[in-house]
């Protein structure tokens, strides 16, 4: 009851301070200062929340429009065009300006899906299952078909049978390390991204 | 041309509208009226894939009303050196060249080199198969220039030849082929030749409207003879550029994750060439002269950097090591292979080949065959969920319980939620923050590669199998922070950028990487981005002030050596002086005697202009150079008008009609490129020319409010409302001819499969007139799918299987279709 | 945050007591929406739909409630005599335009409204009060552009408030900050009308002789008593072709200056419900 009591209040008093007639006869514009509300009082940009701000490079073409990603609590709450980059000078595409609804997509996937031989379902499965498993499918397939020479004695030290496709949306650093491993490492030549399509 | 920049790069047609804003002339040239045409001050309609009439009618035009920039080109590009007399032209052989082999279906290479010497090649293949002794004609780069004769008289002067080949490119016969009336021709000939000469310079922006054809490399390089002709390379203001579609598409080219390369642009050694050792490799690929002659320094240090301490001078640093490529190994043949069950496993990271991919369907069914797909992205795509939503499942050709194939969905950490760079479409490199953890269990491809690794070499720490050594031998100690283990990318970025060995003092520039084993460097051109411990250039965020020379030097990290123009010593005239106070860029100061600028100079900083190489002595590299060579990068420092070496279809662009074309080909016998690589089987057939199943045009792009495949921008709903499903564009007069109205269900077929899709009807697009014969062009967005908010079908059904001979790049640009009213099944 | 970031992005210092709008340059124009989806993003509004409507590239449709930028799309390829081949400078043949609340400033809509939840900010811009504002909806048939719309959710009228939180501190609003092209400009309206008179003289010498302005003190637009618009528009082709209306007016004659007594009689209800509202829990 007491709860109530107080959000009556609240109202008579909120409803008191906007209340615009004492303030019109105060001589304040009826169309403007007099009623002014107090959510419009304290309206502030929701960036000045923000705990934490970044600079990021816009994630959609090449063009490396310079992004401001402000978070708070761990969360991004909004992505704009960084003014002092001399590319974009602020501006975004419309890709761009949505940078902020894809990061926060509610289709966004969080956790690993896996799909059995002739499954008919996705199943959830732990991260490191999924690691494992993969890095025990890379091993048996590379086994399996590794090819030190061709039959006229010709070196190629190469498995045909995997392959990788992507890299055009990965940092450098992931491109580096994805054709280090798989080329350097396990010796794999089927290694594309996206530069051809 | 080949761009519809303000759609795709709206940020980069800024620029273009603010030059307009200073007087520069915006002229496009595209099969659809796009809402670039709307800004441009000329538009000229052009039918798919006759690109190279329109440009060769622009060559043609240049050189008959010499109105080419003459100390430029006379200086700086080869058009007085003299080609091998047995060359023949195309114009001589029906648009052939010599050196065709018809059994092979391919050329021979050597009637198309300098007259007694032969030239290799500035891309990632130096090596020059041709059948003479490849060392000894090649030794002659170091004894003496070219020949040339400044004259132009020589009937084999590159001039002379550039005349024979373009005399057929009238304005006649551009519109005969492009469709494009001869007056708007003449209009955009008239305005693009204006901007040339000291005081003005013009540029081409193309995209994979260029690139997207069997004949898309000599597309480019048409553009690329024009402005070497009018003085527009290496200069501001001038140049061809590429607008590239991924944000980091530049640097996954540069650090390939291609089959045919190393980082960067070093060939990936191929098991038929002579590649077996390393000094075979080097010897082959080491071009004499050019700055490639450094090969070798930038071949030891990367494998330096990959196998640390394993590599020795004794183990020819870890070379065999390297998987040998036996083949085309590219995405388009990739696809084929999955479908033949040579591929038995495959990683799918960030891409969506369900949607990009040529021939989809067949990509569908290929994936059944798989026993293994890791997908990683941030929601589900096409690509993961084929195997219950794909065409061939809901059509019931292919049932669920039916696919072997074992699938990992994996989420992807995103922009924001990991650091690293990306490379831009200007070789501009960007660091990028980490502000926020990546969602649940999503990781970046760092921390997933990275892992993936150290249990790989977990698994394989026993083994004494020689095939394993390269895997254990591997470096792969990066450091991790936070819960997830996540690897340092600066770590990652500090060996791109190189390290002397074994000390891992940070190198600062290109020029201190050794062949000895004492540096190592993981991405030569990305030296000097992170030239000491605390000091990473892509983090840098100095941008000129509002006075200052605008090329931004404090601003991330350009490669190589951070300049923001390559080929910039052309921006200078021969004596070194710019070439006008308005173009000024780079000069030689004679009172420091070295060249200076507001960009990086790209050249040797103490070169003088009137260097003479002393061939008495023999020079290699950049030594063999004259002081007047600003293509450092090409043997003989010109920039190639006619390219010797390097491209498989031609030392000139010719036009030649896509694989699917509705005509023959107006210019020549030779109907298409005779070396694009076909790939003619059940699962993947193409149209015969004029085939009157399949009458129309169809082209295929992208739209402003989505990005590529779709899945980011479909995916989410403020994007996805802007352009809600799949459509096709055509024009009214086809429409009325097959009773289609605005907006009705129309069904799109090739010999790779059926589609629906409703029908806008606009004049945007025009039917043309070609040969005498009216061809109507269709336009459909390839965006769409079956996943997200914004659906459609997919337009890569209909494409094929088929590549340009040089990069193998498909031709989604121009197909041909047939087109009816209705839907593909009752409803 | 970076403070007074307007003066990076549109060179101006945003201060109280100003008035400022946008000065929207249709022949800059490029179609490619960033407007509305900056808007939508900043704003934190919902997507309307997905409705391929066949209009050009236009599926938005028109402004609302949840859609305060609208890019309008007018295909002018034909002349009457077959696809025109001649372009004039700068946008043609095929008409963008992004359309906003105008800020008129003499607001219709402001007039309307009996509650005072339609204030003139310190911005001199028109904005809804959502803490204010009981959805009685006399503001929507006032507004002459057809801008103000009820949300069926919330019940409410909405419309853009040229992003007023941003202008608070210093930002320029979102769909302005974001344009690729300078097509929205954000600025002080004096100064905007003056830079877009300059912008037609511009575009006439260039040969552009069907450029004019919309909204700007006697011009189309900017009729019935509506003064001139805070938001005005450089323009090729007559209004309609925009679907702006060539003569708005002043709808204070169709609703009646009925603040005051609105006011009163709003509070009065509005204790009342707010008593019941509250007992009652």
């Amino acid at each position: 009851m007491t709860k109530i009591h107080r959000r009556f209040a609240d109202r008579v008093a909120g409803f008191v301070r906007d209340w615009s007639l004492p303030r019109q006869i105060a001589g304040e514009s009826p169309y403007s200062k007099a009623a002014e509300s107090s959510l419009s009082q304290n309206l502030r940009p929701r960036l000045t929340e923000a705990d934490k701000v970044g600079t990021i490079i816009c994630p959609y073409c090449a063009v490396g429009c310079s992004q401001l990603a402000y978070a708070k609590n761990g969360r991004i709450i909004h992505v704009e065009g960084d003014p002092r980059s001399p590319i974009n000078q602020g501006t975004l595409c419309p890709k761009g300006s949505a940078t902020f609804g894809w990061l926060t997509s509610e289709r966004r996937l969080d956790h690993v899906l896996y799909r059995a031989p002739y499954g008919e379902h996705w199943e959830r499965r732990p991260l490191a299952w999924a690691m494992d498993r993969i890095a025990w499918l890379v091993k048996q397939t590379r086994d399996e078909t590794f090819v030190d020479e061709l039959p006229d004695g010709t070196l190629v030290n190469h498995t045909l049978a995997m392959a990788s496709l992507g890299g055009a949306t990965l940092d450098n650093e992931e491109n580096y390390l994805i054709k280090k491993l798989f080329c350097g490492g396990l010796g794999m030549v089927w290694i594309e991204n996206q530069a051809r399509v | 041309m080949g761009s519809n920049l303000a759609e795709n790069h709206p940020i980069a047609f800024r620029f273009v509208l603010q030059a307009k804003d200073k007087g520069a002339t915006i002229i496009h040239v595209d099969p659809r009226f796009t809402r670039t045409s709307a800004l441009a001050d000329i538009y000229a309609p052009i039918r798919a894939g006759s690109d190279i009439a329109f440009l060769g009618g622009l060559i043609n035009y240049i050189l008959e009303r010499d109105l080419w920039f003459k100390e430029y080109a006379l200086n700086y590009t080869n058009l007085s050196t003299i080609i091998d007399e047995r060359f023949q032209d195309a114009s001589a052989l029906d648009g052939l060249f010599s050196g065709w082999d018809p059994d092979s279906r391919s050329y021979k290479y050597d009637s198309w080199q300098y007259q007694g010497e032969d030239v290799p090649a500035s891309i990632a293949e130096h090596y020059v198969n041709t059948t003479e002794s490849y060392s000894e004609k090649l030794r002659r780069l170091e004894k003496g220039p070219p020949p040339r004769d400044p004259t132009l008289k020589h009937p084999n002067t590159v001039y002379q030849i550039l005349k024979r080949h373009y005399a057929v490119y009238t304005p006649e016969k551009v519109e005969a082929t492009t469709g494009c009336p001869r007056a708007v021709f003449l209009k955009i000939a008239e305005a693009l030749t204006r901007a040339s000469g000291r005081e003005r310079t013009g540029a081409f922006c193309y995209a994979v409207g260029w690139t997207h054809h069997t004949t898309g490399v000599q597309m480019i390089r048409a553009a690329a003879v024009i402005q070497a002709l009018l003085g527009n390379t290496g200069r501001p203001g001038g140049g061809v550029f590429a607008f590239r579609g991924h944000s980091s598409i530049q640097g996954s080219t540069d650090i390939p994750t291609l089959y045919n390369m190393l980082p960067s642009y070093l060939p990936q050694p191929q098991a038929h060439k002579p590649h077996a050792t390393l000094d075979e490799y080097l010897q082959s690929e080491t071009p004499p002269t050019g700055f490639w002659n450094n090969f070798p320094k930038y071949a030891v240090s990367l494998l330096r950097a990959w196998y640390g301490d394993h590599a020795t001078k004794s183990n020819q640093w870890g070379f065999p090591w390297i998987p040998r490529i036996v083949g085309d190994h590219s995405q388009l043949p990739m696809t084929l292979a999955i479908a033949d069950g040579v591929i038995r496993g495959l990683f799918v990271l960030g891409q969506n080949p369900v949607i990009g991919g040529s021939n989809s369907a067949m990509i569908q069914r290929a994936f059944a065959n798989l026993d293994w797909l890791v997908v990683r992205d941030f929601t589900e795509t096409e690509t993961a969920s084929f195997w219950y939503a794909g065409k061939p499942v809901r059509s019931g050709e292919l049932r669920p319980q039916d696919i072997k194939t074992e699938v990992f969905l994996m989420p992807g950490a995103l922009i924001g939620e990991k650091e690293g760079t990306f490379t831009g479409t200007h070789r501009l490199v960007q660091f990028h923050d980490k502000i926020v953890e990546p969602p649940g269990e999503a990781r970046s491809e760092l921390g997933f590669i990275y892992h993936l690794g150290r249990r790989l070499q977990a698994l394989y720490a026993d083994s004494t199998d020689e095939k394993d050594a390269p895997v254990k031998a591997l470096t792969w100690e990066y450091p991790t922070s936070g819960e997830t283990d996540e690897p340092s990318a600066e770590a990652v970025l500090k060996e791109m950028n190189g390290f002397t060995w074994p000390d891992r003092r940070q190198i600062g520039d290109v020029h201190e990487l050794k062949d000895d084993g004492s540096t190592a460097c993981g991405v030569w051109t990305y030296a000097g981005v992170f030239p000491k411990d605390d000091h990473n250039q892509a983090r840098s965020r100095r941008p000129d002030g509002p006075d200052g020379p605008g090329t931004h030097l404090g601003w991330g990290f350009a490669w190589p050596s951070n300049r923001r123009t390559i080929y910039n010593r052309a921006a200078a005239d021969p004596e070194g002086r710019p070439w006008s106070e308005r173009k000024k860029l780079i000069w030689w100061d004679a009172e420091k005697q070295r060249w200076d600028g507001y960009d990086v100079v790209d050249f040797e900083p103490e070169k003088r202009p009137d260097y003479e190489p002393d061939w008495s002595r023999h020079p290699k590299g950049m030594a063999a150079l004259d002081g007047r060579s600003p293509f450092t990068m090409i043997a003989d420092g010109k920039s190639s008008l006619f390219v010797p070496s390097g491209l498989k279809d031609g030392p000139l662009p010719t036009h030649y009609e896509p694989i699917e074309s509705p005509v023959h080909n107006p210019l020549y016998g030779q109907q298409s490129s005779p070396v694009a690589k076909q790939w003619r089987r059940p699962d993947n057939h193409y149209h015969p020319v004029g085939d009157p199943r399949f009458p129309y045009v169809l082209t295929t792009y992208r739209l402003t409010e989505h990005h590529a495949g779709g899945t980011p921008t479909r995916s989410v709903a403020v994007t996805a409302e802007l352009q809600p499903e799949g459509f096709i564009e055509l024009t009214p007069e086809l429409a009325d001819g097959l009773g289609i109205k605005h907006l009705d269900w129309v069904v799109l077929s090739t010999l790779r499969g059926e589609i629906e899709a409703k029908a806008l009807i606009t004049e945007r697009l025009r039917p043309l007139e070609i040969s005498g014969r009216r061809i109507h062009q269709i336009g459909m967005p390839w965006h769409f799918g079956w996943e997200g908010y914004a659906k459609g079908d997919i337009a890569n059904v209909l494409t094929s299987v088929v590549g340009d001979a040089n990069t193998t790049m498909h031709e989604g640009k121009a197909l041909t279709c047939n087109l009816r009213k209705g839907r593909l099944r009752p409803q | 945050m970076i403070p007074d970031e307007a003066e990076l992005t549109a060179g101006v210092k945003i201060e109280p007591g100003k008035s400022y709008g946008f000065f929207t340059d249709t022949t800059r124009c490029i179609g490619c929406k960033a407007c509305e989806v900056a808007c939508k993003e900043w704003n934190l509004l919902p997507a309307d739909g997905l409705h391929l409507t066949g209009m050009s590239y236009d599926n938005t449709v028109g402004l609302s409630a949840s859609t305060w930028r609208h890019v309008a799309f007018i295909e002018k390829i034909s002349d009457g005599d077959g696809r025109a081949t001649e372009m004039a400078p700068y946008q043609s043949n095929w008409l963008m335009m992004s359309d906003v609340c105008k800020h008129c400033h003499n607001a219709p809509c402001l007039e309307a409204c009996p509650t005072g939840a339609l204030f003139r900010t310190e911005f001199d811009t028109v904005v809804v009060q959502q803490d204010i504002c009981n959805g009685c909806g006399y503001c929507v048939p006032a507004c002459p552009f057809g801008v103000v719309e009820l949300n069926m959710i919330d019940g409410k009228a909405h419309k853009c408030t040229l992003c007023y939180d941003r202008l608070k501190g210093g930002l320029e609003p979102a769909c302005a900050k974001a344009c690729p092209t300078d097509s929205i400009q954000f600025g002080e309206v004096g100064e905007l009308q003056q830079r877009a008179h300059q912008r037609v003289s511009e575009l006439h010498e260039l040969g552009v002789d069907s450029a004019y302005l919309y909204g700007v003190p006697n011009s189309p637009g900017a009729t019935g008593d509506l003064g001139h618009l805070n938001a005005f528009f450089l323009l090729t082709a007559e209004p309609e072709a925009y679907n702006l209306p060539a003569a708005p007016s002043r709808a204070s004659n169709r609703v009646g200056p009925s603040l005051s007594f609105g006011l009163a009689a709003a509070a009065g209800l509005a204790l009342a419900a707010a008593a019941l509202f509250g007992w009652q829990k």
